[in-house]
């Protein structure tokens, strides 16, 4: 019977007591979210318009990596993502949608980068992807 | 949970017992459902994504990203975006107060905000397409003007949406409907602001450095 107990008591496993097990963020949450933001969001800036790292590889790697990053500061400190949301069904579509995208992405990319290679006629190499 | 009951003939029938479900309050899938709604718009971009990605190098002899992107514009409408992110924060935290006024004056200048980034993405549009860089021009423009502008369009309904719920919440104030329905336009909020980190990265700063 305990699992009809919980069955009963449904959801609410924060503190809070939201009956969707989410929670709505402090001011502090928020703050903390911001300035992590803004400082992920300036440096890239800082790093392109100025120019600073010679070599164009790692800076382009430098500003790819601050954007995952600011996603995830994006999803935990504004978008209040929890394992426990909805009884981790949150998660699940999310983590479903993340394989979906990449599939969609890598493939594409890779499918019609060597479609370019192999079969058009370069005459430009601006023109590669 | 299930016992089995011996028959007359022998055979043994197992007997289930139907564990109740709980009952859900009107509204209470919501969250889920709209999260759901997010994550296959978050489908559509990436599509549109993989699609820049693909053509972003195709410039038809036309202009390149260096030649049409204005990183200080850009980085003016990230600021804007990310303003109007914690302002609606903001707005959130006094919703949960139960204050009325507050809540409607964060929201305001949440609104403010977006329609700042609008504005300075219509006068980039108007800009590039002045100069005769418009989505005719090249494969890479026209998956730019896709991209972004989906993104646009998506914070023009968002601004609507805004103001509708701010008219909602001025007739009948912080009920429960109206509390559900800020925070389904606090997660579409936030969420565009996500889809704004990868349009600036791959499509501002990574073109210009291309």
């Amino acid at each position: 019977m305990s699992a009809d107990a919980h069955a009963a008591h449904g959801h609410g496993h924060d503190d809070h007591g939201h009956d969707d097990g989410r929670d709505h963020g402090s001011m502090k949450s928020y703050l903390i979210g911001f300035f992590l933001s803004v400082v992920l969001t300036a440096i890239p800036f800082w790093l392109v318009m100025t120019g600073v790292i010679e070599n164009k590889n790692w800076t382009i790697a430098i500003v790819v990596a601050f954007a995952v990053v600011q996603i995830v500061v994006h999803m935990i400190y504004f978008l209040h993502m929890k394992t426990t949301s909805d009884a981790g069904w949150t998660m699940m579509a999310l983590i479903f949608t993340i394989i979906i995208v990449v599939i969609a992405l890598s493939g594409s990319l890779w499918v019609m980068y060597h479609l370019n290679v192999n079969m058009m006629p370069v005459h430009d190499m601006r023109n590669m992807p | 949970m299930n016992v089995t009951t011996p028959t007359i003939n022998g055979t043994e029938v197992p007997v289930f017992y139907v564990v109740d479900e709980h009952d859900h309050p009107a509204g209470s899938s919501t969250m889920l459902g709209f999260w759901l709604y997010l994550m296959s718009d978050c489908l559509i971009f990436a599509m549109l994504f993989a699609t820049f990605g693909v053509l972003g190098g195709s410039y038809a002899a036309g202009p390149g990203p260096k030649d049409l992107f204005d990183l200080k514009l850009v980085a003016l409408n990230t600021a804007m975006l990310l303003f109007s992110s914690i302002t609606y924060g903001l707005a959130m935290l006094e919703m949960m107060k139960g204050r009325v006024k507050s809540t409607q004056m964060w929201l305001g200048i949440t609104g403010l905000f977006g329609l700042a980034f609008l504005c300075i993405e219509l006068y980039e549009f108007h800009h590039m397409i002045h100069e005769g860089a418009g989505p005719w021009r090249s494969a890479f423009l026209s998956s730019f003007f896709t991209l972004v502008g989906t993104h646009g369009l998506h914070v023009t309904f968002g601004i609507i949406w805004l103001v509708t719920l701010m008219v909602q919440v001025a007739r009948f104030g912080l009920i429960e409907a109206n509390q559900r329905r800020l925070m389904c336009l606090s997660m579409f909020w936030h969420f565009l602001d996500v889809v704004w980190i990868g349009v600036f990265t791959f499509v501002y700063l990574l073109g210009v450095l291309r």
